[in-house]
């Protein structure tokens, strides 16, 4: 196993399986979504060997062409890379499985043409951005993933859709100018755009550069932000989340923790506490506006009268919640939200699906929060009751574990006491939203004619991907051991940054098998 | 030469950025289009101002930095327009099926103050 391009597989793997999809979707559609399925697998087994590589904590550099860093793109495998791509490979997996189970309106990738393509064309962007080492390179990943979420968004179609398209675009394509922006001034200012090599140069601009530096983090955070839903920029969340198809709604509950990631990220090796004029740019705005991000969540669940828009408020709390551990910065409270990174994501996408399931058995109520008939209301209560008390972080899931060690990591801080009432009091407010809706939907729903209802028995790749998923989480909370401490190893690593950046600059170009150039010499 | 740019960027971005908050989709996408531009420009000068300048080095031509152009902006200006072209024209299939779908060009797919229940 100890081949070297073991890291770029994840990129080049959904890329080959994307075009190949294409070629063959008009022909072979189940075969595609079979091949689709089988390439997920593969990830979740790559990303997992990748993590079991970056549990040792080297950090392993790729040099993409042979071309040394900084002069070429770099990529390079830490913990927090290997974690987020476990992540992805997880929710991808779910959400394939139940994107190719039917129900009563048939499968849910057969609503519009070249679902699964367009889905390995986002994986591709998504491992892309978690492993690549040059702020260029992410901002192409970015939009791979990007184009790809457009097309994903607009599958199934529908004036709703359309509607919340038009305003993802626009913000989005905004957002990329911005980025650029802030790419094309730290290349003015540093003359490189390699991660590793700008956390070196950054720290020793002058004094004169501190404005242009400082605006340059700013916007980038402002770009991740756009990405991560931080307040004021999550306004396009709720519509664009609750409009997707359900299958596209879970996978996009880990777009938004690319933003997360890379403001983790940047913050810590370009922008963190020995960064010279721009050294922690981000502390003054970060924890306030992400506290602000999880109130404002909150009122949105509160008032939300469909489940679909509940669970969209969900995502944006989450992301809240992270970015507020991120921006206290400290390593215990990083490492809480790598914690809770696992648990939000998984349970922001099983409830899209579950409420795509329920609401497909509702009849003309759909997912609205008023009493209507369900079939298999034992069941599906069960399961929202326990995705629920996850989400709400309510004891003994995971979701409460995450809370508890970031409540835990920030008993120093200044802002302690904001932290916590804000922390707390949302929880319950989350709490009061989900149970309101849970009784709604399946307690008052006894009250109405069980003759009116469609009781459709969910496809098998529904239940299947609903199983995964519950799976997941359960996983988590009995390995929270283990993985909180491969959280608070990672969040050790990313606050260390020497060794990031002495692996990805040091990095040695791999003898080639073959070497087109000394054969042409020779001859 | 300096300010006179930086001039054009700013007068590029301020005409986008009033475009982009008009909520038609087509002034939108002008607004857009004049964005990436600037961001272009933008890119374009961080390799600093050199006139007659290659980018490639050139055996017969001292290598030092005076006597080339910085060839990597060059790269991600050329990597930004390809995005930005295939994003415009991306947004402009949706704004039109927009269009068609919702019946106007209102970026919220309903006239303001009209009945969202009517138009829907």
């Amino acid at each position: 196993m100890n081949w070297p391009h073991w890291i770029i597989v994840p990129v080049v793997l959904p890329l080959a399986a994307g075009c190949l999809a294409l070629l063959l979707d008009a022909r072979w559609p189940r075969a595609v979504a079979r091949l689709s399925v089988a390439v997920n697998f593969a990830l979740l087994a790559l990303a997992e060997y990748l993590a079991s590589v970056a549990a040792t904590g080297v950090v392993t550099p790729y040099l993409l062409g042979n071309w040394r860093a900084p002069f070429g793109i770099a990529l390079a495998l830490d913990r927090l890379s290997a974690l987020m791509l476990v992540l992805t490979a997880v929710v991808a997996v779910g959400a394939v499985l139940y994107a190719r189970g039917g129900s009563a309106k048939g499968a849910h990738d057969a609503r519009g043409r070249h679902f699964h393509a367009l889905f390995q064309f986002q994986l591709m962007g998504l491992n892309g951005a978690f492993l690549t080492a040059d702020l260029f390179n992410l901002f192409v990943f970015f939009e791979v993933l990007l184009i790809a979420s457009y097309g994903l968004l607009l599958h199934g179609a529908g004036a709703a859709r359309l509607r919340a398209s038009v305003h993802y675009v626009v913000f989005n394509l905004t957002g990329s100018a911005l980025f650029l922006i802030a790419v094309a001034l730290l290349y003015g200012l540093t003359g490189t755009l390699n991660m590793a090599d700008l956390a070196l140069r950054v720290p020793a601009l002058g004094a004169e550069a501190a404005a242009p530096v400082q605006s340059a983090a700013l916007i980038l955070i402002v770009v991740f932000g756009v990405k991560a839903a931080l307040l004021p920029l999550y306004f396009w969340l709720p519509d664009t989340y609750s409009a997707a198809t359900a299958p596209v709604a879970a996978l996009f509950a880990i777009m938004t923790k690319v933003g997360v990631y890379c403001i983790a990220r940047v913050t810590t090796l370009i922008f963190g506490a020995d960064a010279g004029p721009a050294a922690e740019v981000a502390d003054p705005w970060l924890p306030a506006l992400a506290m602000a991000t999880l109130v404002l969540a909150t009122f949105g669940a509160l008032a939300a009268a469909r489940l679909r828009l509940l669970v969209a408020y969900l995502v944006v709390s989450s992301a809240g919640l992270l970015l507020l551990a991120i921006g206290v910065g400290s390593a215990p409270a990083v490492g809480a939200a790598l914690f809770y990174l696992f648990n939000s994501t998984f349970v922001a996408a099983a409830l899209f699906l579950l409420v795509d399931s329920i609401a497909s058995e509702r009849g003309e109520a759909r997912d609205a929060l008023i009493p209507a008939p369900l079939g298999y209301r034992a069941a599906y209560g069960v399961l929202f009751c326990v995705l629920a008390m996850e989400a709400a972080g309510v004891p003994p899931m995971g979701g409460f574990l995450g809370k508890a060690l970031l409540l835990a990591a920030t008993v120093d801080h200044a802002m302690a006491s904001a932290i916590w009432v804000v922390v707390l009091i949302t929880a319950l407010g989350f709490i009061v939203a989900l149970a309101r809706a849970g009784s709604t939907v399946f307690w008052k729903a006894a009250d109405a004619n069980p003759m009116q209802t469609l009781a459709a028995r969910p496809a098998p790749g529904e239940r299947a991907a609903l199983a995964w998923l519950t799976a997941a989480i359960v996983a988590t909370v009995l390995n929270a051991g283990t993985i909180g401490r491969y959280t608070k190893a990672a969040a050790a690593q990313l606050l260390a940054r020497s060794a990031y950046i002495e692996a990805v600059l040091g990095a040695e170009p791999i003898p080639p098998l073959w070497n087109p150039r000394a054969e042409i010499t020779h001859r | 030469m300096e300010a006179l740019l930086a001039v054009f960027v700013g007068v590029l971005t301020g005409t986008g950025v009033y475009l982009l908050l008009r909520a038609r989709t087509f002034d939108v996408v002008i607004g857009l289009t004049l964005l990436s531009y600037a961001v272009n420009v933008t890119i374009f000068l961080t390799g600093r101002i050199t006139v007659a300048k290659p980018p490639i080095i050139d055996p017969t031509v001292a290598s030092t930095l005076a006597d080339y152009a910085d060839p990597l902006p060059q790269a991600l200006v050329l990597t930004a327009i390809v995005i930005s072209f295939a994003m415009t024209a991306l947004l402009l299939v949706i704004a039109l099926v927009a269009r068609a779908a919702t019946g106007t060009d209102h970026v919220d797919g309903e006239e303001p103050g009209a009945d969202p229940e009517a138009s829907g």
